[in-house]
C-alpha cells in the first residue's frame, strides 16, 4: 500500500516537472498556457490520490482542494487566454523555410 | 521517507526552480503572468506535500487558501493585461 502511494506521488511530481519543463521549453504564450494548466492538473490529481492512500482519514479535504482546482485551472487559464487574445498577442508560426527544412530532414532519416 | 518520496520531492524542487527561470527570463509580461499562474499550482501541490512531510493536517487548509489567493491575483492580472495592451 505504501509503495502504491509513493507511485502515485512519484507520478504526480514527475507530471508537475514535465509542466514546468513545457513552460521552459515551449515557443509561445499560448502553447505554454496549455502544457502548464493540463500537465499540472494531472499532476496535482496524482498527488492527491497518493496522499489519500497514504493518509486516508485527510480524504474529504483533499476532495475539496481537488474539486477546486478542476474547478478554477481552466477557468484562470482560459481568462489569460482570452486576455491575451483580446490584447493583441500573435500565434506562433512556423515560417516556411524552416518547416520545408524540417520536413527534408525527417525524409533524409527516413530514408 | 521513502526513495520514491525522495525523487518525487526532488522533483517538485526542480519544477519551482524551471518555473523561476520562466519568471525571471519571461521576454513580456504574458509569459511571467503563466510562469506565476503555473508556480502557483506547483506550490498548492508542494504545500500539501508538506503536510505529509510534516505530518500536520493544517497544511491542507493553507494549500486551499493559497490555492484561492492565487486564482484571483492571475485573474485581476489577466484582466489588467486584457485592458493595457488595446
Amino acid at each position: 500500500m505504501r509503495l502504491l502511494a509513493d507511485l502515485f506521488l512519484f507520478t504526480g511530481a514527475l507530471f508537475t516537472f514535465l509542466a514546468a519543463l513545457g513552460l521552459l521549453r515551449m515557443p509561445d504564450v499560448y502553447n505554454r498556457i496549455q502544457v502548464g494548466t493540463k500537465a499540472a492538473t494531472l499532476g496535482a490529481l496524482c498527488f492527491f490520490i497518493g496522499i489519500g492512500i497514504l493518509h486516508p482519514d485527510w480524504w474529504l479535504k483533499l476532495v475539496v482542494i481537488a474539486g477546486f482546482i478542476l474547478l478554477t485551472n481552466p477557468v484562470g487559464s482560459s481568462t489569460i487566454a482570452r486576455a491575451l487574445y483580446i490584447a493583441g498577442v500573435k500565434p506562433w508560426h512556423v515560417s516556411k523555410q524552416k518547416a520545408s527544412r524540417v520536413i527534408t530532414a525527417e525524409t533524409r532519416e527516413g530514408s | 521517507m521513502t526513495m520514491l518520496e525522495m525523487a518525487a520531492g526532488l522533483l517538485m524542487a526542480l519544477a519551482v526552480l524551471l518555473g523561476l527561470v520562466r519568471l525571471v527570463i519571461g521576454p513580456a509580461a504574458p509569459d511571467r503572468l503563466v510562469a506565476a499562474d503555473t508556480l502557483a499550482m506547483i506550490t498548492t501541490v508542494a504545500l500539501t506535500g508538506f503536510a505529509v512531510w510534516f505530518d500536520s493536517k493544517l497544511y491542507l487548509d493553507v494549500a486551499l487558501i493559497y490555492g484561492t489567493l492565487a486564482f484571483v491575483g492571475i485573474v485581476a492580472i489577466a484582466r489588467a493585461i486584457e485592458g493595457s495592451y488595446s
